[in-house]
C-alpha cells in the first residue's frame, strides 16, 4: 500500500513538474530585439504602409465600412469567434499605451503588454519571423492612423478555449519565437520571398492543414487543405502539378498576386479578399521574391484522381453548362480571359475539393478590383436560380470535360455549402 | 442594345390568318428579353453579374422580387452599390458579390443602369381589398398630417417618378418588395444617409400601412416617359441626406 502511495505520489510530482516546465516554456519571454533607427519618419511610415497591407492587417482589424484598424471583423474558427481588437492609437480602447517593445512582443512573442498571452488566430506563429525594423515601421504606420475610441469586441470562444492562461500549454507545444534559419546557399531573393511568404504574409495560416488544436502542420511546404471555420478550400503553394503551382511560371504567380489574374485561374473566395486588401499593393519584386520561393517548394503528396461521374449526370451537367454557362465561358471550357477564366485545366475547377468551385458557382462574386483590373467582370450568383442537384451536376460536368479529372460532386455537398454559406 | 423593336412586327397589310399567327408568333419572340452574345470589355458583360437576377438591362428580374434598375436615378442606385457594399443595406448576394468594389466602377455601374430606358410592363392584378387600396392611394397622394406623414408625392415626385440625383421612382416595383422595403427602412435594416428622412417616415408607418401602399403603389400603372422630376424641382417636408451624398 504505501508502495503504491509512493509510486502514485512521484507520478503526481512528475505530472505537476511536466506542467510546470510546460507552462514555462510556454510563458518565457524571449530576448526583446533592439530597435533599430536607420530611416527618417516619413520613409519609416510609407515602409510600414506597405507592410500592414502586406500583412493584411486591415483583413482582422478593419471591418467592412468601418474606421480603419478600429476592429470588429468576426473570424471564425472551430474554436469559437474572434474579433479583431482595435488597433488604432487610442490610449483606452486601442494600443495607443504601447511602446515600440511592447509592439514588437506581440509581433515576435504573442504577448501583450503585462505578458498576456495573445490567442494565435492573431498570427505571431509567422510574424515572428519579422524583422525588428519592420516591426518598427509597422508600429510607426499604426501610430499614424486615426485614432478611434471603440472598445474592441470580447471574443466568443467555447470553453475551454475562453480560458487564456491555457494558451502556455498551446504555446510550449505549438510555438517557438524566432527567426528563419540562415540558408546561406540560397540568392537574396529567394532568402526576401521566404521572409515574406513564411512571415508577414502568413500564407501557412489558410495554405497548410491544422490540428486538432488549430495548429499549422507542414507550415514548410505549404500543402494547402480546407481552411477550418471557412468552408474554402486553399490548395498547395508547392510544385504539386494539378492543384498546385507545378505549371505555373514565377511570373504567373507574380500576376496573379498582383493582378488577381493569372494564365491558370482567378483569384476568388478567401484569396480575392487577399488580392483585394494585400497582395496587389506588392512591389513587383517583392511578388516575384515570393513567387520564387514557392516555386522552390516541392510538391506533396496528393490525392489520387478521383474516378469518372456516371454518363447520367455527365449529360445533365452538360445541357445545363451550354444553358447557363457557355455564354462566357465557351462550349470548349476555354472562356474568354482575362474577363472569364478558362474552365479546362483550371486548378480552382479540378481541385481535390470542389468546395471552391461550388462556392463560386452558388455566390458568384468578381474577380478582385486591382490596380491591372479595376473594373473586373462577375460572376452571377447562381445558387438563387439553380437548385443543389442543378448545381451538382453542373460543377461535376466542369470537373470532368475537356480532360479535367476532378470527380463528381454531390447535391448533399452543394447543400452543405449552401446552408454554410448563410 | 437589346431593346426588343415592336415596330417591326406591326403587320401593315390584312393577310390570311396563318400568316398572322407567324406574325404573333415572331412579336412574342421579339418580345422576349432578347438572347444577346456577350462580348467581353463592354458595361453590359460586366454587369452580367447583375442582370442574372435583375433581369436583362436591369428591367427586373421575373419572380417579382428582383427590383428594377433601368432609368432609376443615378446616385440612388450609386448610394444603394455602396451601402450593400459597405453593409448599411443588407442582403447577403449583393454584399458579396460588390465586396472590395471601388467607388468609381460603382458610380460606372450605376451610370449604365439609369441610362437603360426599357418600357414598364402593365402592373400586376391588385388583389387587394378597396378599402385598403383607398387608404394607400390617400397615404401616397396627400399622407397624412394628423400623424406627421408627408405624402409619398412630396419627396418621389407627383407622378411617383423620383427627383434626381438621388431620390427613387416608386412605380413599376413588385409589392412584396415594396413592403420588404419599408419594413427594413422600419426595423433599421435599410438606412441612408443623415439626416435619414425615409427611417423617420417609416417609423410612423404601421403595418397596416405598410401593406395599403404597397398594394396600392404595385397596381399603378407607368406613364411613359417615366423619369425622375430635375433636381430642385420639388420643395422636400424634411431634409434627406442622401440627396447630398456624392
Amino acid at each position: 500500500m504505501t508502495t503504491l502511495k509512493r509510486i502514485l505520489g512521484l507520478a503526481a510530482l512528475a505530472c505537476a513538474a511536466a506542467l510546470a516546465g510546460m507552462y514555462w516554456l510556454g510563458t518565457r519571454e524571449d530576448a526583446v530585439a533592439p530597435a533599430v533607427q536607420d530611416a527618417d519618419a516619413g520613409t519609416l511610415l510609407e515602409r510600414g504602409r506597405y507592410l500592414a497591407r502586406l500583412g493584411n492587417c486591415a483583413a482582422c482589424h478593419t471591418t467592412a465600412g468601418g474606421q480603419p484598424y478600429a476592429g470588429g471583423t468576426p473570424v471564425p474558427t472551430p474554436f469559437g469567434t474572434f474579433y479583431g481588437p482595435n488597433i488604432t492609437p487610442d490610449p483606452e480602447t486601442g494600443i495607443g499605451g504601447w511602446s515600440a517593445d511592447d509592439f514588437w512582443r506581440a509581433l515576435h512573442d504573442g504577448k501583450a503588454p503585462g505578458g498576456r498571452l495573445l490567442y494565435p488566430a492573431f498570427p505571431y506563429t509567422e510574424y515572428t519571423r519579422v524583422s525588428r525594423e519592420d516591426a518598427d515601421a509597422l508600429f510607426a504606420y499604426l501610430r499614424s492612423v486615426p485614432a478611434v475610441r471603440q472598445p474592441s469586441r470580447p471574443h466568443e470562444l467555447d470553453f475551454p478555449y475562453d480560458r487564456r492562461p491555457l494558451l502556455a500549454f498551446w504555446r510550449a507545444l505549438y510555438f517557438r519565437a524566432g527567426d528563419e534559419a540562415a540558408d546561406p546557399g540560397r540568392p537574396p531573393q529567394w532568402l526576401r520571398g521566404r521572409y515574406l511568404v513564411q512571415g508577414l504574409g502568413h500564407c501557412a495560416a489558410c495554405h497548410a492543414p491544422r490540428n486538432a488544436m488549430g495548429a499549422t502542420r507542414d507550415a514548410g511546404q505549404l500543402p494547402g487543405g480546407m481552411i477550418a471555420g471557412l468552408d474554402w478550400y486553399a490548395p498547395p503553394l508547392n510544385g504539386d502539378p494539378v492543384a498546385g503551382l507545378g505549371r505555373w511560371s514565377e511570373q504567373d504567380v507574380a500576376d496573379l498576386l498582383r493582378t488577381g489574374l493569372s494564365a491558370h485561374s482567378t483569384a476568388s473566395g478567401p484569396m480575392a479578399e487577399v488580392v483585394l486588401g494585400s497582395s496587389q499593393y506588392l512591389t513587383g519584386d517583392d511578388a516575384l521574391a515570393m513567387a520564387s520561393y514557392l516555386k522552390s517548394l516541392p510538391a506533396t503528396p496528393s490525392p489520387p484522381p478521383a474516378s469518372a461521374p456516371s454518363a447520367a449526370l455527365m449529360e445533365q451537367g452538360r445541357k445545363l453548362y451550354g444553358q447557363q454557362c457557355a455564354q462566357c465561358h465557351q462550349e470548349d471550357g476555354r472562356g474568354s480571359a482575362p474577363a472569364w477564366p478558362a474552365l479546362a485545366g483550371n486548378p480552382t475547377v479540378t481541385a481535390p475539393s470542389a468546395a471552391n468551385l461550388v462556392r463560386v458557382v452558388l455566390d458568384g462574386g468578381y474577380a478582385p478590383a486591382t490596380a491591372a483590373n479595376p473594373r473586373p467582370h462577375g460572376m452571377p450568383p447562381f445558387g438563387v436560380a439553380l437548385s443543389d442537384n442543378d448545381i451538382a451536376a453542373v460543377a461535376t460536368y466542369v470537373r470532368n470535360a475537356w480532360g479535367n479529372r476532378g470527380g463528381a460532386v454531390r447535391s448533399l455537398e452543394v447543400k452543405r455549402l449552401r446552408d454554410a454559406a448563410r | 442594345m437589346p431593346v426588343p423593336n415592336f415596330s417591326r412586327c406591326k403587320p401593315r397589310l390584312p393577310r390570311p390568318a396563318l400568316l398572322g399567327a407567324a406574325l404573333a408568333l415572331a412579336c412574342a419572340a421579339a418580345a422576349a428579353p432578347a438572347q444577346t452574345t456577350l462580348q467581353p470589355g463592354t458595361m453590359q458583360a460586366r454587369v452580367a453579374a447583375c442582370t442574372a437576377c435583375h433581369g436583362d438591362q436591369g428591367r427586373a428580374g421575373q419572380d417579382g422580387y428582383y427590383p428594377r434598375l433601368a432609368g432609376k436615378p443615378r446616385d440612388y442606385l450609386y448610394h444603394q452599390l455602396l451601402n450593400f457594399r459597405d453593409g448599411l443595406r443588407q442582403y447577403r448576394p449583393m454584399n458579396h458579390l460588390l465586396q472590395g468594389l471601388p467607388d468609381d466602377y460603382l458610380r460606372e455601374i450605376a451610370g449604365y443602369f439609369a441610362d437603360q430606358h426599357v418600357p414598364y410592363p402593365p402592373p400586376a392584378a391588385a388583389g387587394a381589398p378597396a378599402t385598403l387600396l383607398e387608404h394607400g392611394r390617400r397615404l401616397a397622394t396627400v399622407g397624412d398630417a394628423a400623424r406627421g406623414l408627408p405624402a409619398c408625392a412630396a419627396c418621389h415626385g407627383d407622378a411617383f417618378g423620383g427627383l434626381a440625383p438621388a431620390i427613387p421612382g416608386l412605380l413599376g416595383l413588385p409589392r412584396d418588395y415594396i413592403g420588404a422595403q419599408i419594413g427594413g427602412w422600419k426595423n433599421g435594416l435599410r438606412r441612408a444617409a443623415a439626416p435619414d428622412c425615409m427611417a423617420d417616415v417609416a417609423d410612423k408607418l404601421q403595418a397596416e400601412d405598410i401593406a395599403a401602399l404597397s398594394a396600392w403603389l404595385a397596381a399603378q400603372p407607368v406613364a411613359e416617359p417615366y423619369v425622375p422630376q430635375p433636381t430642385g424641382t420639388l420643395r422636400l417636408p424634411a431634409e434627406c441626406g442622401s440627396q447630398a451624398q456624392r
